[in-house]
Formats: C-alpha cells, sequence, structure tokens
C-alpha cells in the first residue's frame, strides 16, 4: 500500500502526468489524435530537437547553457548538403566530417568556459553567431539534397503496420537517449557532471576531474547538436541556412519542462524524453486544430511557468523537511576512553 | 604521552606568504588514537599548518613524516591518498547527491565497467555503520541536517587507508547535541587507533573531548599541553601570549552598579538566536563605551549583527529609550541612529574602487534616499571635514579609498556612519590588521567619540584596547554572555580569569 514517490522524483512524475493530461484530453476531442500514425510523428518530427535536447540536458545539469545548438543545425546541414551535392563526397563521409565539426566546435567553446573561466552564455552565443555565419558563408541559398545514398538512408525505417514505420531519425533519437541514459546514470563521467553542477568548489575538493568533465561534457552537446542537424536534414532533405533557429530556446524549454534546474545538480534524461514528447504534443495539436502557430509558443510559455513554479514549491518542500529524515546513532560499545 | 612512534611528525615547518611568517619553525606531532586540540587566536598559523599538511599550501621549509616515512604531499588528493584525510569547516560534499554517492564519488565500485549501485550502496551502509551511524544512504545528502552532513563527510574521509583525520572547526555550526554526536564518532574512531587533530575555538569542546592541546601564536609554537593537567587560564594565557604571573592575582569580582546619574539608551532583555547567541541582557548608557571581550567565535560579532538587525533575533526584546523597538533590518536600525563599522571592512565596509569622498557619504545618501542628491558642495565639505576630524591621510578626498592605508580606510568608514551624526555606533575588530600606531589613533577616536554622548560597543580581540577603551565590559564565551564588569574591575587578566573560569 505504499505509493509514495520519492520528492527528488516529483518534478520528473508531475511531466508525465502534465504529458498524459495532454494526450488524453487532445484525443478526446480528436479521436484521430490517438493514432499510431500520429504517435510516431510526435518522434519524427522533433527527434533532431530531442537529440539536442540531450546533450543540453548534460550542460544545464553542470550549470552551464549551450546557445550554439539551434545554428549548428543550419551549419551542419549547409555542409552536408554542400559536400554531396557540390563535391559529390560520399554521406557517410560527410556525417563523419560534419560530427567531428560539430565535436571541435564544442570542445572549443569547452575550453574557452573551463580555461578562460568564460560564461557559457556568453561563450555558446558567440558559438551561436559564429555558426550561423559559416552555414551563410557557404551557401546562402538552400541546397536541395539529391544524393541517392542519403535518399536511402532517409528512406529507411522499420515498419510497423501498413505505411506506418519508425523511420533513421527516430531510430537514432532514441539510441541516443538509452546511450546518454546509460552515461548518466552508469559511468563515472555521468555522476561527475551532476557533482559539478551541485557544488563546483566540493567537486574540486572531492578530487573529481572538473576540466575534463566540461569539455567533454560541451564536446559531446556540439557533437550532439552536429548529429541533430544530420536528422534535421533526414527529416527536410536540403541544407538551409536559415533552418534551426530559435532551436536552442526550445530544446532549454524541454529540458525545464522535464525537471531539470537550470542552477544545476539537478535533472533527468527521462524527464527531458517527456518535456520533447509534450512540446510534439502540443504543436501537433495546433496543427490538428486550425489555431495558429503562436499558441504553441502561448502554450510552451505557461507550462515551462508553471514547472518552474512547480519546482520551486518542491524544493522548498525538501528544505521544510530537511532535519526529518531519521537517524540512529548508536551507543559505541565501550569504546569510551577519557583523556590522556 | 609517549613521544614514541607518531603517526604523523612535522619539523621546524617554515611558511611565509609576502610580509607574513605565517609559520616560523614550528614542530608537530600527532601520536596513534590521540585528539590533538589545535588552538591560538586569529592569525596564530593554524590553518597554514593544516593546509601544509594537507598539500594545499608548500612549505618553505621543514620536512613531514607519516607513520616514519618522510612525504611531500602537493595536493589534498595526494595527501588523502597517503592516509591523511580532511574535514572542512563548511561541509564539502555535494547536497544533490545522495549519502551513497557522496561517500564514493569519484571512486565508486563498478562491475564490467558501469557504476555498481547496490554495491555502492551497502558499502555506504558499512562505511555509515563503522561510526555507528545509519542512515537512508538513498536518500539526499540535503535531506539530512549539517551535523550528519559532517558526519557523512567524516565517512568519506576516513576509509580503509587514512591513518589520521583532520577536523577543522567541524562544530562552528553545530548544536550542543550535534556537537555530542560529533564527538561520539571522533571517540570511536580514536579507539580505532586514528589520531585526529581537532581544529576549534571552543575552549569546553577542547577541555571535553581533547587529549593534548598544540597552541600557536603568530606562527610559533608557544605550548603544547596535556589537557588533563592544564588549567584554562594557561591555555588562554597561552594563546594570548601574557606572562602567567601577570594573571595570578585572583578571580574576577562581579560588577558593580554603575555609576549614578547613568542615562540608559538601550536596553537588551533576552535577546537569542539559536546558533549564534544564548539569550543575554545587556544595557547601554548614553555616551558610554561598552567593550565586549571573549575569545574568537565566543558571540561577539552575532551580538553586532543582531543589534543592527543583520540577523532577526528569535526571542527577547531591546527597548531604545524606554520604548521597545523591533530592529528587523539595517535600514530600521539606521533609521534608529544606529551605526555598524563591519569586521571585516575588506568585504563588508569599503568600495575599494568608489573615492574617499564617495565612501563617506554613501550612507548619508542612502539615508535620504536616492532621489534627494546631495550637492557636490556638500559632499566635498562633508568628506574634507571628516578628512580633517579623523586625521585620515590623505592628499585629497578623491581618492581611491582602496589606495589609502588599512588604517585610514578604517576612519573614513567609522566617517561614514558618523555623517549620520548616529547615537549608538558599534565597532567590530575596527582596529584589525592596522599598525599601532594607527590604532592608538582609533581608540583615542572612540574616546572622544563618547565624549561626544555617542554610545560605542566596542569589540576587539585585543584585550588591552577593550580596557582601555571601555568603562564596562561584558565577557562572551561559547556564545554565552558570562559576566560584566565596570569600572577599576576591568582588567586583562580579570576578563582572562573569568573568561577561564567565571560562573555561566
Amino acid at each position: 500500500m505504499k505509493l509514495r514517490v520519492d520528492k527528488k522524483y516529483m518534478p520528473i512524475v508531475a511531466t508525465i502526468a502534465v504529458a498524459v493530461l495532454l494526450y488524453c484530453m487532445i484525443g478526446f476531442i480528436y479521436p484521430k489524435f490517438f493514432s499510431l500514425r500520429v504517435f510516431v510523428n510526435f518522434f519524427r518530427d522533433n527527434a533532431f530537437l530531442g537529440v539536442i535536447a540531450v546533450g543540453m540536458t548534460l550542460v544545464i545539469i553542470t550549470g552551464g547553457i549551450d546557445l550554439s545548438v539551434g545554428s549548428m543545425i543550419a551549419f551542419v546541414g549547409v555542409f552536408c548538403a554542400y559536400l554531396m551535392e557540390k563535391t559529390k563526397l560520399n554521406p557517410l563521409l560527410v556525417f563523419v566530417l560534419a560530427l567531428s565539426a560539430g565535436s571541435l566546435i564544442g570542445f572549443l567553446m569547452g575550453a574557452l568556459i573551463h580555461f578562460f573561466k568564460a560564461p557559457p552564455f556568453i561563450v555558446t552565443l558567440a558559438g551561436m553567431f559564429f555558426c550561423r555565419g559559416v552555414a551563410n558563408m557557404i551557401s546562402l541559398e538552400s541546397i536541395p539534397i539529391y544524393n541517392p545514398t542519403f535518399n536511402a538512408i532517409m528512406r529507411f525505417g522499420i515498419p510497423l503496420r501498413h505505411f506506418i514505420m519508425v523511420p533513421t531519425t527516430v531510430l537514432i533519437f532514441l539510441a541516443v537517449m538509452l546511450v546518454f541514459l546509460y552515461i548518466a546514470h552508469f559511468t563515472r563521467f555521468g555522476r561527475d557532471v551532476y557533482a559539478i553542477g551541485g557544488s563546483p568548489q566540493s567537486a574540486l575538493l572531492m578530487g573529481l576531474r572538473i576540466g575534463r568533465t566540461k569539455l567533454l561534457v560541451y564536446t559531446l552537446s556540439g557533437f550532439l547538436s552536429a548529429l541533430g542537424g544530420i536528422v534535421y536534414i533526414l527529416n527536410v532533405p536540403a541544407g538551409n541556412s536559415l533552418a534551426g533557429v530559435g532551436t536552442e530556446l526550445d530544446a532549454i524549454a524541454c529540458v525545464v519542462i522535464g525537471g531539470t534546474l537550470l542552477t544545476g545538480g539537478v535533472g533527468y534524461l527521462a524527464g527531458t524524453f517527456v518535456g520533447v514528447l509534450i512540446q510534439a504534443i502540443i504543436k501537433t495539436f495546433l496543427t490538428f486544430s486550425s489555431l495558429s502557430s503562436w499558441w504553441t509558443e502561448i502554450a510552451i510559455g505557461v507550462l515551462i511557468m508553471i514547472f518552474i513554479l512547480l519546482q520551486r514549491s518542491f524544493s522548498q518542500l525538501s528544505v521544510l523537511s530537511r532535519a526529518h529524515a531519521q537517524v540512529k546513532l548508536r551507543k559505541p560499545g565501550g569504546a569510551e576512553t577519557g583523556g590522556a | 604521552m609517549p613521544e614514541a612512534d607518531p603517526i604523523l611528525s612535522m619539523r621546524r615547518i617554515s611558511k611565509s606568504f609576502p610580509g607574513v611568517h605565517a609559520l616560523d619553525k614550528v614542530d608537530f606531532a600527532l601520536q596513534r588514537g590521540e585528539v590533538r586540540a589545535l588552538m591560538g587566536e586569529n592569525g596564530a598559523g593554524k590553518s597554514t599548518l593544516i593546509k601544509v599538511m594537507t598539500g594545499v599550501e608548500e612549505r618553505d621549509e621543514g620536512r613531514i613524516f607519516l607513520d616514519g616515512r618522510e612525504i611531500d604531499p602537493h595536493s589534498p588528493h595526494e595527501a588523502q591518498e597517503l592516509g591523511i584525510s580532511t574535514v572542512y569547516q563548511e561541509v564539502n560534499l555535494i547536497p544533490t547527491l545522495t549519502v551513497a554517492e557522496n561517500i564514493f564519488l569519484g571512486r565508486q565500485p563498478t562491475s564490467m565497467g558501469s557504476l555498481d549501485w547496490k554495491k555502492m550502496n551497502s558499502s555506504a551502509v558499512a562505511a555509515l555503520d563503522r561510526l555507528n551511524l545509519e542512515l537512508n544512504v538513498k536518500r539526499l545528502l540535503s535531506d539530512y541536517s549539517l551535523a550528519v552532513q559532517q558526519m557523512v563527510a567524516i565517512a568519506r574521509a576516513v576509509d580503509v587507508s587514512a591513518k589520521m583525520l583532520i577536523l577543522d572547526e567541524p562544530t562552528s555550526s553545530l548544536s550542543v547535541e550535534e556537537v555530542e554526536q560529533l564527538f561520539a564518532v571522533m571517540r570511536m574512531l580514536k579507539a580505532e587507533g586514528l589520531g585526529i587533530v581537532f581544529v576549534t575555538h571552543f575552549l569546553d569542546q577542547v577541555f571535553d573531548i581533547s587529549d593534548t592541546i598544540t597552541v600557536l601564536r603568530g606562527g610559533q609554537l608557544v605550548g603544547n599541553f596535556v589537557t588533563a593537567s592544564t588549567t584554562r587560564v594557561q591555555l588562554i594565557a597561552t594563546m594570548m601570549g601574557k606572562e602567567l604571573k601577570e594573571l595570578e592575582r585572583g578571580p574576577a569580582r562581579v560588577a558593580s552598579p554603575d555609576a549614578p546619574g547613568a542615562e540608559s539608551l538601550i536596553e537588551i532583555k533576552g535577546l537569542a538566536r539559536k546558533g549564534s547567541i544564548e539569550p543575554f541582557d545587556l544595557r547601554l548608557n548614553k555616551g558610554e563605551v561598552l567593550g565586549l571581550a571573549g575569545l574568537l567565535g565566543a558571540g561577539r560579532t552575532e551580538i553586532a549583527n543582531l543589534l543592527f538587525g543583520i540577523d532577526k533575533a528569535e526571542q527577547g526584546n531591546v527597548s531604545i529609550e524606554g520604548e521597545e523597538t523591533n530592529i528587523s533590518s539595517p535600514r530600521k536600525a539606521i533609521a534608529e541612529g544606529f551605526a555598524l563599522c563591519p569586521e571585516d571592512r575588506k568585504s563588508a565596509g569599503i568600495i575599494g574602487d568608489l573615492s574617499i569622498r564617495e565612501n563617506i557619504f554613501l550612507a548619508l545618501q542612502a539615508s535620504k534616499g536616492w532621489f534627494r542628491l546631495i550637492s557636490r558642495k556638500t559632499q566635498q565639505e562633508i568628506a574634507e571635514r571628516y578628512i580633517t576630524m579623523l586625521s585620515i591621510s590623505t592628499p585629497d578626498a578623491d581618492k581611491k579609498i582602496k589606495e589609502l592605508s588599512g588604517g585610514n580606510q578604517q576612519k573614513a568608514i567609522v566617517a561614514r556612519w558618523l555623517a549620520l551624526h548616529p547615537r549608538f555606533l558599534i565597532l567590530d575588530e575596527p582596529t584589525r590588521g592596522i599598525d599601532v600606531g594607527a590604532k592608538m589613533e582609533i581608540q583615542n577616536l572612540i574616546l572622544s567619540l563618547s565624549r561626544e554622548g555617542i554610545s560605542i560597543l566596542f569589540i576587539s580581540s585585543e584585550l588591552s584596547e577593550v580596557v582601555r577603551c571601555s568603562q564596562r565590559v561584558a565577557v562572551l564565551r561559547d556564545h554565552v554572555k558570562i559576566g560584566e564588569m565596570s569600572g577599576d574591575q576591568i582588567d586583562e587578566s580579570a576578563i582572562m580569569h573569568y573568561i577561564a573560569e567565571g560562573a555561566r
């Protein structure tokens, strides 16, 4: 008869509850909403956002932020399209190059943040402008992708039912999610990420390798946003330097709605997963109804505010319940020896 | 204590920082199964010695032996590997992770490359069990009280390889019961043969738990004592650098009633705040200098903070000229004509990049509100008046205040508050870190201000100063006001005796 949820999981439970509630409510209005196709599309349309939000979650748990991810989509898209279409390079090689470029940019930003103690907000803001600029430099016009190998990858998918399949992009998103869930909870690196965000000073005194961890986190975020860029063009097969404007903010919204604290130290990738789903549900609802798209933004804005208020009240509650945690101190058996 | 076979022995350790000889050929030894208290007033070199032990600071000279082997730790991590573990005053753990993770972070057990949570949790239970402590290790560290967090830090520090444990002022934020819990754990570890270095400024705790005491003063070793055969007076005299003979004049007498005709300004009844000061009564007359005496951490600054509304009192009341007043914020205090020169003038007092003039009129402007700007001319007049009055030595009022010497900075801060014409001035360690000449000037300033009718609460670690300036002295020990003396009764030895053995 125990249905008590540990309060450290409260934010994520709240997020799941909101997702289920939204899904059911909208499904009640539009019965087609419950179809398998719509469900798969939640993931297909938002796979790129999900991949990016995974990296963003890690960055935010360390207490940082990465604003460069949206521009990275544009950069990677144009970069890949250009190399595939203008220089006819093999798509797989192109992907490797794009992922390396993304990782390198992430690594450089991490290095600036760690070695020069530059604030992440500013460093990644610079990265954001840099990536967008490079994308524009490569091509101002959208470059459509016709490469046959690329098209084959794009069309690949695991069929679920007639005409419904799970495309490559969704498989990539799910794989990334699983790999990083493991990294976050079952490796020392993952736990160091949490420790650094929880208390940088203590982490240092506990002998954790702060520099290495931070560099790796920003490198991973660079890698994942490049991967997000690839997923993006696999959905919309063209390199466009205007792609992904504002995606960094969508990603941050997913992370925050998923219960991760912007102050660092607390957060769950599983929460981010649900956060992405909530955004997907709201967006899909708006295409079902004939409401204009700014309602998405209004809805997400309201949701973020609600979640932040919820989180504040949870953390207040946990302060109140502190010291009520039970401690037992046994009497030392005969260990008592007086002074000298 | 037999001198043979110490765990740690440090020989002729010296360390200097620019302009300061922090440690001067200090010897230090720690035996197995011994709790050694390390004592000394501010700047005695305690923390430098600890930092050298734990590899945070490099020594200039001297050798360190651990278990007979010479060692040379360069980082806390290295020291820990060698078996020297440290628990700091602030709990240096991660509040947002579980108890078990905090014990094992950085060295978690793994199986086939991934973290073994089951094993980690059970090992954490075992590690706490060694301290006779039973917690739910899966709960967040922040769910537990500071004392428990402190013990989790000890559990982390004392793994199998630990030979000695350094506790750097672990009790400063703990309640009485929590201190008892901590001491129980210390006794247990001691019984297991661990050596413990215990840094504290609480006298009672030293006599409670320690076997031996090492006292530093001004970077030098001034005494090693066996606690059981040492008196408090002896210890205090050593810490303060007074000859014991000077003190052999009998215990302090109780305060006499005040001089007739004294008009009271502030009357405090049973004011208290948990963890900072036990309930105390205090009265301050108009134009009187009341000294607060006590060792570092005895609760002097805490009283100042309560009176100025920085900390809120949890019980008791304050009356000003017979009227009960609730001082809930520094703003309220200033409105009542209070002023406070804080203990740490670097971080809480001066604004280094502003000029002397700006630093002086800051409080005056704040009290008028920011919309009624004080004219530049008036500012200049005020600044110049106080520069002359307090003889602040500076070429002009527009020099940046950080370019002044410590003593002159202090005077500028006093000037800031005098510009408000306060009736009650709190001076917390106004003479710390300034040279002897400047000290005399500040003392004279205190006396002349009191003659002008300003009541002053004067806090200083230097007893001679307190004795010289105060008409009455309140004596504090371990967050309790233990007594008061006035007039002729006030002398250094009497105060020291009082701190050592006066009634609670």
